[in-house]
């Protein structure tokens, strides 16, 4: 049997007349560069930071927004600029840790369910129901309860509580593929099991799930900074935005900006993020994709 | 459709096993020894045995959790080591009627908010009000909503004094002082909720006015007014009340948020100090209503959707 | 034109429909007589629904030049929204292809029924439920009372289809467009459907306008029929003289399909209409015609009386420069 994949006449103008997403996207774009400018301020923290981060200064408390600060200072004379750059490291260094955990522990639990069946699969999806029965920060709140604060127990509470979105997506995708022929015929080819995962069904649950974790990346920044805002997350004085806001609600009333300045940092960063995550899913997610 | 309803009642009663399984797990995870906590600094070895005895803590883990289980159920959740009450009282009838009411309110302001808007963008597809509506939609999904609660309190409660800073009054027992005090957290709140709801309703809206009934209720002589509420927004009643409830557990963790930010003695705050206080019991139950509402709800959504489309009712 | 027709219900005058840069209507001219029957016959696509759609002024997101009058009411085109809605369903009303579709789901199919009845007659609750029973018994439904309550779901194809009938012709309307009422019904039910539809117009002596795939179904049921071919009437005329004396080589391959196939669903004549960007400047079925000369590929070709003089806008007409 020889299939000849022809060249498809069609497709030739259709591609030619589907321009850059850039250009077609233009909120994608901004919102995209948007987001690198803040991971390029997270990689080069030091050279772009004027200050210390966590430098406290008895002389320069609660300083409003000046030359010498530019956003102002905390009421311990830390410069809120620097802990501002400074913090988006540490946003972004949780946010795809985080995430990377919940893909992980979605990949294997959605895998195993979407390929098991009979009373294990129904087990694993009642386990997926269970943990989705319970939000993110609740949960990611319970697992702090456990395991203490500090950045590191951050990221393996905020991980550990997005793993039930990823395993629902990781075994509708798994679902769909195993319905489909070729999977069928390498099965009947008595190809082994393992193979068969590896080589059909890994390839087109990756995909999807790469969509996902660059979509939930502000998701996760988004419970992290509500953890350390309602001081359970990260611990003084490490220069978190969330945290930051926190320390600033009770001067809100003379020093609007402690809070203002993390707080505008962390609102633009989610809504870069979120337009970037609406255009990747609009054009990579085949569901979404119909009609368009 | 009765066996139906009935499978959907038991796989909730599964899922609620699992969670409470979990939760009081979690109890046993917890690192530090509770009856350490409870003694002091200073105990003997017996009195230490004693009271590991006493609570049952040398039992086997299934018949421990048995045990508690029954005891959850009958409503005897522990006492609160620091706090010296009865977590019954502390947890399901003082904190969650404030988060419950707080989540309602901020649930009605979204529908009575969003549902308009969301009909109007529809409506004025491809117009500027669209195209600001969908900005506004997108700025509150993506906006930190306890960012937004210090920006309120600081523009109309500081500047403007318009609104008390924090505080709650119950608005089942002094309704006009509640609403004054309620106002600013179900806008917090609220306002997520007012942007999805608006997105969602545009989105859903626009194809059910493609739909043929549509244009068969115009050429029967229908005005615009009737073909879009009568016949379109009565038909996206269901994705609405799916995603609601889907999106309950956004809310609730929401209220957590704005619980903290504007100082109300509900769920969110019980949970925080609790975790500040290591009481892994009050944790257990946050975890456990927050839980079974979730789990609740959702059936009840499943429930309800014969009701909301005939075509899912059982033919005559 | 020298002699006109006795009293038109509807008069088209270079009805044009553009979708975007795509004109989907060419000058369509059509008079209707009152209580006749015309049918609108051509592939998907040549235009007929959307005759139907613009005189109801539901073609949204198009735009409609030319003029479609309305006798009593003027240039349907002309008028606002808000004057439509007083016709629509009291003197102009519709039925759809899809019943199933066409009916909203969250309604019970007599809550449909009386809405109409009591929004465009002002008939009281009993009165509306009463006519509402009545009209049901009319069509052919058995146990109106109980059906009533039924949503629509729970009817089949066919009587969904009879429930529209009776709401279409529930005030009575003097026009009533009937856009391929049965091509989503067996093929058992459809000649059921399409009397029901010609018994109860004629018994009030509306007009009535059938979009229709089938040609052989058309001659049958219908005064007159018009040919439609890519947005242009190719081909017009008493449904005898189409059927047995039509001139125009599309007419023939769409009759010829209708005798070879004879089933529900009309099978597209060879080839393909040409896309709308890319319409030839002269006769547009010239691309798939066999009797093609080179004339045809340059000059369109006008439509003219099939018999010399007569000219009544109701005589036979056709367009082609090698008729047959």
């Amino acid at each position: 049997m020889s299939v000849q994949t022809q060249e498809a006449p069609v497709a030739a103008p259709i591609r030619k007349s589907r321009r850059s997403i850039f250009l077609r996207r233009p909120f994608f774009t901004i919102a995209l560069v948007v987001a690198l400018g803040y991971v390029l301020g997270a990689l080069f923290a030091p050279y772009v930071a004027p200050y210390d981060p966590v430098a406290q200064d008895i002389n320069a408390m609660m300083k409003p927004p000046s030359l010498a600060h530019l956003l102002g200072t905390d009421s311990y004379g830390q410069d809120i600029l620097s802990r501002v750059i400074y913090g988006a490291r540490y946003a972004l260094i949780i946010g795809i840790f985080s995430v990377l955990i919940g893909a992980a522990g979605g990949l294997v639990i959605g895998l195993a369910a979407g390929l098991s069946g009979g009373w294990l699969e129904w087990a694993l999806m009642r386990l997926i129901d269970s943990i989705l029965a319970l939000p993110s920060l609740i949960l990611a709140v319970a697992f702090i309860a456990i395991l203490g604060q500090g950045v590191d127990k951050v990221v393996i509470a905020v991980g550990l509580s997005m793993i039930g979105p990823f395993s629902r997506t990781v075994r509708a995708d798994v679902m769909q593929v195993r319905v489909q022929l070729f999977v069928e015929a390498a099965t009947l080819m008595s190809i082994p099991y393992l193979k068969v995962i590896w080589r059909h069904i890994l390839p087109n649950v990756i995909f999807p799930l790469a969509v996902q974790v660059t979509i939930r990346i502000s998701e996760a920044i988004l419970v992290s900074s509500s953890l350390s805002f309602l001081g359970i997350g990260v611990t003084p004085p490490t220069p978190d935005w969330g945290l930051m806001i926190a320390e600033g609600r009770a001067f809100v009333s003379f020093a609007a900006w402690m809070s203002a300045m993390p707080g505008f940092a962390l609102a633009l960063l989610l809504i870069a993020l979120s337009i970037v995550g609406d255009g990747i899913r609009e054009e990579f997610d085949p569901k979404l994709r119909r009609g368009a | 459709m009765l066996l139906q309803a009935l499978g959907k009642i038991a796989q909730t009663l599964v899922v609620l096993f699992i969670v409470s399984v979990a939760s009081f797990g979690l109890l046993k995870l917890a690192p530090g020894d509770p009856i350490q906590i409870m003694l002091g600094s200073e105990f003997s070895q017996e009195s230490y045995d004693s009271l590991t005895a006493e609570l049952g803590l040398d039992r086997p883990f299934l018949v421990q959790y048995g045990d508690w289980a029954l005891r959850f159920v009958s409503g005897d959740w522990g006492t609160s080591y620091v706090a010296r009450t009865d977590i019954f009282t502390y947890a399901f009838k003082e904190a969650l009627p404030v988060t419950l009411t707080l989540a309602s309110f901020s649930l009605a302001f979204a529908i009575l908010i969003g549902v308009p808007l969301g009909v109007l963008s529809a409506v004025k597809k491809d117009t500027a009000f669209d195209a600001g509506a969908a900005v506004l939609a997108l700025t509150g999904t993506a906006f930190p909503s306890f960012l937004l609660g210090i920006l309120l309190i600081w523009f109309f409660a500081v500047k403007l004094g318009l609104f008390p800073v924090m505080g709650y009054v119950s608005p089942w027992q002094d309704f006009w002082t509640g609403i004054y005090h309620i106002i600013l957290p179900g806008l917090t709140l609220s306002t997520y909720f007012i942007a999805m709801i608006t997105r969602l309703t545009r989105a859903t809206l626009i194809e059910v006015m493609e739909q043929p009934y549509i244009a068969a209720a115009r050429a029967r002589g229908e005005p615009a007014w009737r073909v879009i509420w009568v016949h379109g927004v009565r038909n996206i009643a269901m994705p609405l009340v799916t995603i609601l409830g889907l999106q309950l557990g956004t809310l609730l963790q929401g209220t957590v948020l704005t619980e903290t930010v504007f100082n109300l003695p509900g769920i969110g705050q019980m949970l925080t100090s609790a975790v500040l206080g290591r009481e892994y019991m009050v944790v257990q139950a946050g975890v456990m209503m927050t839980a079974t509402l979730f789990i609740g709800v959702n059936l009840l959504v499943d429930l309800s959707y014969p009701v909301l489309d005939p075509r899912l009712r059982a033919r005559k | 034109m020298t002699d006109m027709i006795p009293s038109p219900i509807l008069t088209l005058t270079d009805l044009t429909v553009f979708r975007g840069a795509a004109k989907i209507l060419d000058k369509v001219n059509l008079s209707l007589a009152e209580g006749e029957t015309l049918a609108l016959v051509g592939e998907s696509g040549a235009g007929k629904s959307t005759i139907a759609t613009a005189v109801m002024r539901l073609l949204d997101g198009a735009k409609v030049d030319g003029k479609a009058e309305l006798e009593g009411a003027g240039d349907l085109l002309a008028l606002s929204e808000k004057q439509m809605v007083t016709l629509r369903g009291r003197r102009l009303s519709m039925i759809f292809q899809d019943a199933g579709a066409a009916l909203n789901p969250a309604y019970t199919v007599g809550r449909q029924l009386i809405t109409v009845l009591r929004r465009n007659l002002g008939l009281s609750k009993t009165e509306a439920r009463a006519r509402a029973v009545e009209l049901f018994t009319s069509v052919g439904i058995n146990d109106p009372e109980g059906r009533l309550s039924a949503y629509p779901h729970q009817l089949s194809g066919g009587m969904q289809q009879r429930v529209m009938v009776a709401i279409a012709l529930a005030c009575n309307p003097d026009l009533l467009l009937a856009d391929e009422p049965t091509s989503a019904l067996d093929v058992t039910i459809q000649a059921q459907i399409v009397r029901l539809i010609l018994s109860q117009t004629r018994a009030r002596g509306a007009s009535c306008i059938f979009v229709l795939h089938d040609l052989a179904l058309a001659s049958q049921a219908c005064d007159r029929i018009v040919v439609l071919y890519a947005g242009q009437v190719v081909e017009a005329g008493p449904a005898r003289d189409i059927l047995e004396h039509h001139r125009h080589p599309y007419t023939q391959q769409l009759k010829s399909c209708v005798l070879e196939i004879g089933t529900r669903e009309l099978t597209a004549p060879e080839g393909t209409v040409p896309p709308h960007d890319r319409m030839p400047a002269g006769c547009r079925f010239a691309t798939r015609c066999p009797r093609a000369l080179p004339r045809c590929a340059g000059e369109a070709p006008p439509l003219i009386p099939a018999r010399d003089g007569a000219e009544s806008p109701l005589a036979h007409h056709f367009a082609c420069w090698n008729p047959e």
